[in-house]
């Protein structure tokens, strides 16, 4: 067996603690040649005590050598022999505490890495959950705990898909010449048939967790920007849209101005409605003293949970505004207009998706995002 | 029953109300806004208030709240639902100015 500086080669077995062979310092190459001779129980503790063995065999091309040195040199006293002898044996000792101080470090980065993957993991989830696309991973905070949040992120990614495929099918529906009038019509239906749909889920999950509808945690952060009590705002996207739905005849031009007035004026009340919910909590979360009884404080929490009810009713109402601004629309329109107007709103709401991608993309400055 | 439909017809529009409602004041606003001078009743302030709710949720017949709920012209219109919807299809307005709350 051959001596090389120090490289030795202690197999190692990767099974019972499925440790790594130290790299680095102890050449790889070795390790391969030699794996063949490790014993079936041969542990790093065990390889350690082999490498300690053939250590204190001092290998013979040492001994050879020391033999021919003391021989060459015979006035040589014992004293130095015995002495290059010791350092020998401390540099050795020097090398495998070396060698354990690696193999410390190289457990405690193999146990760290095991739990940033599992963070990475656990994050993965979560960003899945609330950023309401199992199809675009945006970035927002994790949100979803509530099991009918859970629940509602997924519908409502389905719905997303479903006003996608209904938008193309319009928009070919209405490029190509041959569609006739009940084909489009049909359409028309099955759009609005999934708004309906979608403020359905909604209902459900503001019953379930009010708050995380509010929040717009479902949708993303350019959407959210834009939210007013859990969605879109009526009169807003009805300006915005409109000069996509041109040319209008005159009645039609009443009517939608009509339609857009009104509705920013229950928006208006159904926002002052909110002022007057938050000072009634705000009211009860002051109205017990502070140096007073318990009892009182318990009192005015409870009031205020009863409250805080009530803004599931809100969420419902706006969501009420949006459907009937929907369903009112068709009514005004041709059915030709109302497939151009369903293509414009799933379009307008899609870009919002994209922007909010696009910005997360963007390049930055700093190294860090 | 009879205090409710008595008060109903005091005023061209009467909503009944309850002051920490902020249903019945979005509903209230909107009347105001559209230049209605309801009359408001809380009842949370009003002594038959308790015996009004319920005359209130049997007319309403569903099972939601019994305020706020909204009469034009002696007659029940509804909830903040019935109002809203009627507002945007433009069936509000014609209705206050039939019952004399407005002047165009």
């Amino acid at each position: 067996m051959t001596l090389a500086s120090t490289q030795f080669a202690a197999p190692v077995r990767m099974g019972a603690y499925d440790r790594p062979p130290p790299v680095g310092m102890w050449s790889h190459e070795q390790f391969k040649v030699d794996n063949g001779q490790a014993t079936s129980a041969s542990t790093i503790m065990e390889s350690e005590m082999k490498y300690e063995a053939r250590l204190e065999e001092v290998p013979q091309v040492v001994l050879d050598q020391e033999a021919r040195n003391v021989d060459q040199e015979a006035s040589k006293s014992p004293d130095k022999v015995l002495r290059r002898l010791a350092q020998n044996r401390e540099a050795a000792r020097k090398s495998r505490l070396r060698k354990k101080a690696y193999i410390q470090q190289l457990e405690t980065s193999r146990l760290k890495l095991a739990q940033l993957e599992q963070e990475l993991q656990r994050a993965r989830q979560q960003s899945v959950y609330a950023n309401g696309g199992l199809r675009e991973p945006n970035l927002g905070f994790t949100g979803a705990i509530d099991p009918g949040a859970v629940n509602f992120e997924i519908e409502y990614s389905h719905w997303v898909d479903e006003q996608n495929r209904n938008t193309g099918e319009l928009r070919n529906a209405l490029l190509q010449a041959q569609t006739t009038e009940d084909e489009l019509k049909l359409l028309v239906e099955i759009g609005l048939e999934n708004y309906s749909r979608l403020f359905n889920i909604k209902k459900d999950a503001a019953n379930s967790d009010v708050f995380y509808v509010m929040s717009g945690m479902w949708k993303t952060p350019t959407e959210r920007f834009f939210l007013w009590i859990g969605g879109f705002r009526p009169s807003e996207v009805l300006k915005n849209l409109r000069p996509q739905l041109e040319p209008l005849l005159e009645h039609q031009i009443v009517s939608v101005n009509g339609l857009q007035h009104s509705s920013m004026q229950a928006e208006d009340a159904l926002s002052q409605g909110m002022d007057k919910l938050k000072q009634t909590i705000a009211d009860s979360l002051t109205a017990a003293d502070p140096f007073g009884s318990p009892d009182a404080y318990m009192v005015h929490m409870a009031n205020a949970v009863e409250q805080l009810k009530s803004l599931v009713k809100f969420v419902i109402q706006a969501d009420h505004l949006r459907h009937t601004t929907l369903l009112e629309m068709r009514r005004i329109l041709t059915t030709r207009q109302a497939a151009r107007g369903l293509v414009a709103l799933g379009d307008y709401l899609q870009r919002f998706r994209a922007l909010s991608s696009l910005w997360t993309a963007r390049p930055r400055d700093s190294g860090i995002s | 029953m009879d205090r409710v439909t008595r008060l109903a017809a005091q005023k061209a529009v009467v909503v009944f109300s309850k002051s920490s409602c902020g249903m019945s004041h979005a509903v209230t606003r909107l009347l105001r806004e559209l230049g209605v001078d309801a009359g408001v009743v809380e009842l949370d302030e009003d002594p038959a208030g308790a015996d009004m709710e319920g005359a209130l949720a049997r007319m309403l017949g569903h099972a939601g709240a019994a305020v706020p709920t909204v009469f034009i012209g002696g007659r029940l219109v509804g909830s903040t639902d019935r109002v809203m919807s009627l507002h945007l299809t433009g069936g509000l307005v014609p209705l206050l100015r039939d019952a004399g709350a407005l002047w165009v």
